[in-house]
């Protein structure tokens, strides 16, 4: 897709809370539809990166971009999210009282005014794109559930499917793994794997043998800082990084 | 494709259907058709005969209920508890007033063609600006929705704007009906002081104490309760409603889609306040009184009662509500007149302990939201 070949460039950005540099000169960027995992230890600033490309936390100093003409320091939250780029949260948060099928129709792009939601229908084109979107998670037997009833690890992935219905060029995530089942875990090793190519997907993750299963290229953030990035093998056996964070 | 797509649309939700809700507007043409044949045909001397007291309290119940559909559409769905409606309930019921008392002309005690009798009792010379236009009805009509509606809007754009919500918001609703009520008590703001409006005499030259004016009125409030009903049901059932929902149970989730949830909230708080506005206008002319206790935080809240005893959330199951505490408050308050305030206390409690649901939650649904 032609559309899809924004790159997210990180450049020198620093974020200082009373003094303390959650970011410390960052210097990080994303290809488009690659998929990067960063980890680090607690502290590392590995959340404050995703509030500042989300526009939550304003840099001290650097420049965020996303392809050659966004700058994304001038923009809020909204624009940021309308150019692109979705984020999920740690916690997963579906609309609990609303079915699989309904939570989707929210997360369409497009129609978002009051008097126009009143009137909306889903057109066939929409329709298609909601069963691919369940397809792809996985939820279409569970589509007239509601989102309360599911399991934690299915609303993890109908919270990436609601992401993915606003068509995003970049894919936030944040501990997707976190309190998962070994199969649920793997399940969404594969669901991240093939959401690659199309999107780009930045994970944060702590679970290093789910990193080693969907990771071409991993980042170790540590004090605010990148202290090393490549494939996991080359990651795991930098001598700074053990001393940090693998432990010895 | 446009066939095929056509199908699946049923498809997204699971077919509920809305039995209660049919069987309520059912219930309620049948009213509408037994009032008048109870009425007009059976002879006076018939046991089976309904006498315009007993219209009286049934065109009272439907207001209340439209009163509480009103408070369902926003609490029910939108997770906004207003402690405040009764509000605009009786700012509808004063514009009703106004007009009416308009009507009286040279009918009142002292006479005077243009002044209502108490503007003459506080030795006013001439009509207060606000008045002006209450003797033509169009524009009555046009203000028992406009005025409610403007409260809502503006009260509503600072509240939400300021992102005011759960326990707050109830607090100064409450706040609103309070001063309301102590505003109106007041001579000077030109609506009669504590006396309000009454001694009616007729409406659109129809006498107000004819039994057909009365049984004309309860049909109008039938159908206007169940007009409401069906826009609140076609609100509740759009994306519009399923937004609302969202709103109700992740508000920042929702934000986060890109809604903009104040709006969102202004808009279904001003149609709320419309109908419940409405509801008061109508209330007023089969009532035959209006007065500023009508403001009191008391009233709110009750009406916050019956919507939690029928069941929150179904729209009907709101304005069950309101016909059964105010039937078991009419027998109470005739029969044991201390106790009506402790078993409205206890119902409520009682209901918020074992019926999360609402009455209307005791039949079993099939299917959804168990």
């Amino acid at each position: 897709m032609s559309t899809r070949d924004k790159r997210l460039n990180i450049e020198n950005v620093t974020v200082s809370f009373d003094g303390f540099k959650a970011l410390n000169d960052l210097t990080l960027s994303v290809d488009p539809g690659e998929m990067l995992c960063i980890i680090g230890p607690n502290g590392a600033g590995k959340t404050t990166m995703m509030d500042v490309i989300t526009g939550k936390t304003h840099p001290d100093a650097g420049s965020v971009r996303f392809g050659s003409d966004l700058d994304l320091l001038k923009m809020s939250e909204a624009e940021i999210v309308a150019v692109g780029i979705g984020r999920k949260f740690q916690k997963p948060t579906v609309f609990e009282r609303l079915t699989v099928f309904e939570n989707l129709e929210l997360a369409l792009a497009g129609t978002r005014s009051f008097l126009k939601t009143l009137r909306a229908r889903i057109s066939a084109a929409q329709q298609d794109r909601i069963e691919e979107v369940l397809e792809i998670i996985g939820l279409s037997n569970q589509r007239f559930s509601l989102a309360k009833i599911l399991a934690h690890g299915q609303k993890q992935w109908l919270e990436i499917g609601m992401l993915l219905m606003q068509n995003p060029e970049l894919l936030l995530v944040d501990e997707p793994v976190a309190g998962m089942t070994p199969q649920e875990i793997e399940r969404t090793s594969e669901l991240l794997r093939s959401l690659a190519g199309e999107h780009s997907v930045v994970v944060v993750e702590h679970d290093m043998s789910f990193v080693r299963s969907i990771a071409k290229r991993v980042v170790v953030l540590h004090e605010g800082h990148v202290i090393a990035e490549g494939d996991m093998d080359k990651v795991q056996k930098d001598p700074r990084v053990i001393e940090v964070y693998l432990g010895v | 494709m446009a066939q095929n797509n056509r199908e699946s649309f049923t498809l997204w939700k699971p077919a509920s259907g809305d039995r209660g809700g049919t069987w309520f507007l059912g219930v309620l043409a049948l009213v509408a058709v037994a009032v008048p044949i109870l009425n007009q045909l059976v002879p006076t001397s018939s046991a089976a005969h309904l006498s315009v007291f007993g219209i009286t309290l049934i065109g009272k119940y439907l207001c209340y209920g439209m009163l509480a559909l009103a408070i369902d559409l926003i609490w029910g769905y939108c997770g906004i508890l207003s402690l405040g409606h009764a509000a605009f309930f009786s700012l509808g019921g004063y514009a009703m007033g106004m007009y009416l008392m308009r009507q009286i002309g040279r009918r009142g005690v002292y006479g005077d063609p243009i002044l209502p009798d108490f503007m003459v009792f506080l030795n006013w010379k001439s009509l207060p600006w606000f008045w002006y236009g209450f003797n033509h009805f169009p524009f009555a009509l046009v203000m028992m929705a406009l005025v409610p509606g403007l409260l809502a809007f503006v009260f509503g754009w600072f509240a939400f704007r300021s992102r005011v919500t759960g326990v707050y918001f109830s607090i100064i609703t409450q706040a609103l009906t309070y001063a309301m009520m102590l505003a109106f008590f007041r001579n000077d703001m030109g609506f009669g002081g504590n006396n309000g409006f009454t001694d009616f005499k007729d409406i659109l030259g129809f006498d107000l104490h004819a039994d057909g004016t009365r049984v004309v009125l309860l049909v109008l409030t039938a159908v206007a309760l169940a007009a409401s009903y069906l826009a609140c049901r076609y609100i509740v059932e759009s994306r519009a409603g399923r937004v609302m929902h969202a709103i109700r149970d992740a508000e920042s989730r929702t934000r986060f889609l890109g809604y903009p949830v104040e709006s969102f909230k202004l808009w279904i708080f001003v149609f709320s306040a419309i109908v419940a506005g409405i509801a008061g206008a109508l209330y007023v002319p089969q009532i035959g009184i209006i007065n500023p206790s009508e403001f009191s935080p008391i009233n709110s809240i009750e009406a916050v009662i019956w919507v939690a005893v029928g069941g929150r959330g179904t729209l009907y199951g709101a304005i069950v509500g309101a016909v059964l505490v105010n039937y078991a408050k009419t027998y109470l308050t005739g029969a044991f007149p201390e106790v009506w305030l402790f078993a409205l206390g206890a119902l409520f409690v009682l209901v918020t302990l074992f019926l999360p649901r609402g009455i209307i939650g005791l039949i079993p649904s099939r299917g959804q939201d168990k």
